[in-house]
Formats: C-alpha cells, sequence, structure tokens
C-alpha cells in the first residue's frame, strides 16, 4: 500500500520533470527557458526522490534523499540566478513580446555594466 | 557575543550533517563531533554570515512558519508554469523590472533573493545594494513600488523578523 | 503495480532528457545550451535515485549527491566564464 502511494508521488514528479524539460523546449528566449528550467524540476525532483523513498523505505535511505532534496532545493535557484545574471551580461537580448527592461535602461543610465 | 553566535550556528550545522550522511553508531557520532570542532575552530571567523539572524523564540517560530510559507509557494509557482507550458498559445508577457527591499543583513537578502527565484513567474538576475532587477514572466506594472508590493513583501515581513 | 508505475514514471522523465537534449544541441546561444545541461543533470539525478532504488544497493544515492554537487559547481563555473573570462 505505501509502495502504491510512493509510486504515484513519483509519476506526479515525473510528470513535472517532464514539462520543465517541455518548458526549455518551448519558451521563446533564454530568461523564460530558465523559469520553466528551473522550477518546473525543483518540485518536480522533490516529489520524484520522495515517492521512491517511501515506496523502497529499506534500500533508499531517507536521511540522504532528505540531504539530497535540501541541496535541490538551495542550489537550484542560485545556479539559475547566476546564469541568468551572465546571460543579460553578455547582452543576449529578451524576446519582442517584452514590456520593459529595466536593469538595460539603468546600464544604459549609468553608462556602465552593473 | 557575536563570534560566539556565530561558533555555536556553524557548529550544529555541521553536526546535523553529519548526523544525516554517517551512521548513528557511537564512535562515528564521537568522530564527527570532534570534526565539526575542529572545523568550526578553524573557520568560525570567517563565517561572518552566521551571525547575522536573531535567536530569540519568536524569530525561530517565523523560522518555521516561513519554511511552510514557501513550500505553498513553490507547489503554486509549478503548477503555475506547468499550466502555462501546456497551452498552445503561450500566453506571456515578459519584461524586467526593478524592485526595493527593506533587510539590510545579507543572508537575509540571499534568502530573499532565492525565495523570490522560487515563486511564481520571477526570477532574481541582478542585486546591487538594496534593489533587485526581476525577471517577471507577466508583468502586471512596471511602478517600482507596485511591483515591490507584489512580488517581496509576502517573504518581506517574516524574513524582516527573522533577521532583523 | 507499483512497480510497473515506477517504470512508467522513469520512462517518462527519460523523454523529458531527450527533449532537454534537442534543446542543447539546437540552442541558439550558450546561455540555452547551459540551461538544457542543468535540466538534463537535474533529471540524470532522480534517475540515479532510481536505479539505486531498483538495484537495492544504498551506496549509489551517494553518487546522485555527489553528482548534484559537481554540476552545481559546473554551472557556476560557465557562468562565470561567460562574465569575466576565467
Amino acid at each position: 500500500m505505501l509502495m502504491l502511494i510512493g509510486s504515484l508521488i513519483t509519476l506526479i514528479g515525473s510528470i513535472f520533470l517532464f514539462l520543465g524539460a517541455l518548458g526549455i523546449l518551448r519558451m521563446p528566449d533564454v530568461y523564460n527557458r530558465m523559469q520553466a528550467g528551473t522550477k518546473a524540476t525543483t518540485l518536480g525532483t522533490i516529489l520524484f526522490l520522495a515517492g521512491l523513498a517511501l515506496g523502497y523505505s529499506h534500500c533508499t535511505c531517507w536521511p540522504r534523499i532528505l540531504t539530497l532534496i535540501l541541496f535541490i532545493v538551495f542550489t537550484n535557484p542560485i545556479s539559475s540566478h547566476a546564469l541568468a545574471r551572465a546571460a543579460h551580461h553578455i547582452g543576449i537580448n529578451l524576446t519582442e513580446k517584452s514590456v520593459t527592461d529595466k536593469l538595460a535602461e539603468d546600464e544604459a543610465e549609468n553608462g556602465e555594466k552593473l | 557575543m557575536k563570534d560566539f553566535k556565530r561558533f555555536i550556528v556553524l557548529f550544529v550545522i555541521l553536526c546535523i550533517f553529519w548526523i544525516l550522511f554517517a551512521g548513528k553508531e557511537f564512535n562515528e557520532l564521537i568522530l564527527g563531533f570532534v570534526a565539526s570542532l575542529i572545523i568550526t575552530i578553524l573557520f568560525y571567523k570567517k563565517a561572518f554570515i552566521f551571525g547575522e539572524f536573531n535567536l530569540n523564540p519568536k524569530a525561530i517560530a517565523y523560522f518555521v512558519f516561513y519554511i511552510f510559507i514557501l513550500l505553498i509557494e513553490i507547489i503554486k509557482s509549478n503548477i503555475a508554469v506547468a499550466k502555462l507550458v501546456i497551452q498552445p498559445t503561450l500566453p506571456i508577457n515578459p519584461g524586467i523590472v526593478k524592485v526595493k527591499t527593506k533587510l539590510k543583513s545579507r543572508l537575509g537578502r540571499i534568502i530573499l533573493a532565492n525565495s523570490i527565484t522560487l515563486t511564481p513567474g520571477t526570477l532574481t538576475i541582478e542585486t546591487k545594494d538594496d534593489e533587485f532587477y526581476i525577471h517577471w514572466i507577466d508583468v502586471t506594472s512596471e511602478n517600482i513600488d507596485e511591483a515591490t508590493n507584489s512580488i517581496v513583501q509576502n517573504f518581506e515581513k517574516y524574513l524582516e523578523v527573522i533577521f532583523g | 503495480m507499483a512497480e510497473i508505475i515506477y517504470n512508467i514514471s522513469a520512462i517518462i522523465a527519460l523523454a523529458g532528457m531527450i527533449i532537454a537534449l534537442y534543446r542543447m544541441v539546437k540552442g541558439p546561444s550558450i546561455a540555452d545550451k547551459a540551461i538544457a545541461l542543468d535540466v538534463m543533470t537535474i533529471i540524470s539525478i532522480s534517475l540515479i535515485v532510481y536505479i539505486a532504488a531498483i538495484s537495492q544497493k544504498i551506496i549509489y544515492t551517494d553518487v546522485a549527491l555527489v553528482y548534484a554537487l559537481i554540476s552545481f559547481i559546473g554551472v557556476i563555473a560557465i557562468a562565470r566564464y561567460l562574465e569575466r573570462g576565467l
């Protein structure tokens, strides 16, 4: 019974992982891809690992899974922030649909890269 | 006093990680305890970031509450992104807006920026003193105050109590 | 029953990995490729833990942990390189 619940949680997690990858494919520019890529995969990984830890509790010890989940929740936003900052720094433009870009305006005003 | 707080926090974090990783036999626990003590004595002077939050009961209660709020926000943001991705027309309205924060401590700003990245449709791109530049997938207002209201306010009221 | 659902979810995650691989090969700029690599890494961490579970070996979860650490440092290195060179 516990195994069935765990497997369903894992299934939901894998669907989120798939949607994150689909977002990478479909979104129009780097920043939107980052939004899809980091958010959907964070919850996807949490659910996938939690389901496995629930179903196979005798061979995936839960402290290690918990550490892995904590690590992913902490590092995923940091790595996406670093990449977004680098992408803006080397001058990758936003898509044409975009409304505003305050960061580029301020950089143009100060005459230097922040 | 500040040094002492740093020392205790770093030591407790290292011990918790040892207990999570290694086994629970007595010898291993002693080994991890000694190793954590040595690392803490060597490095606590440089870990200035751990001395920046309050340790009174109210702050700890708010911290636990904050974790629950963050979990709910993560679930909400994932459902929002998933909905966006499976629609055939991609109804997005993206842009980069500027917001201001009232937090003073560096650890508080780090946690605020990471929380903003985990909430629905927002991604922190650049931080400069108390101004954050945020990529917003559905811009409703370009005004700095209104954007601050709808993005930052939700977390800031808890983080202000925790980090002072 | 439960094992079948676990296998199906692994297959779905693998399909996501193939989609991300397509973006990594095609991606117009280098930041796109780095993002696709990041997503692929996260999916492979999940799959490593899945393999550890079905082959009943706890030691494999350590591989996933080390892989997560190395991929984080790798992404930070790519970002720094793009920003100001190594």
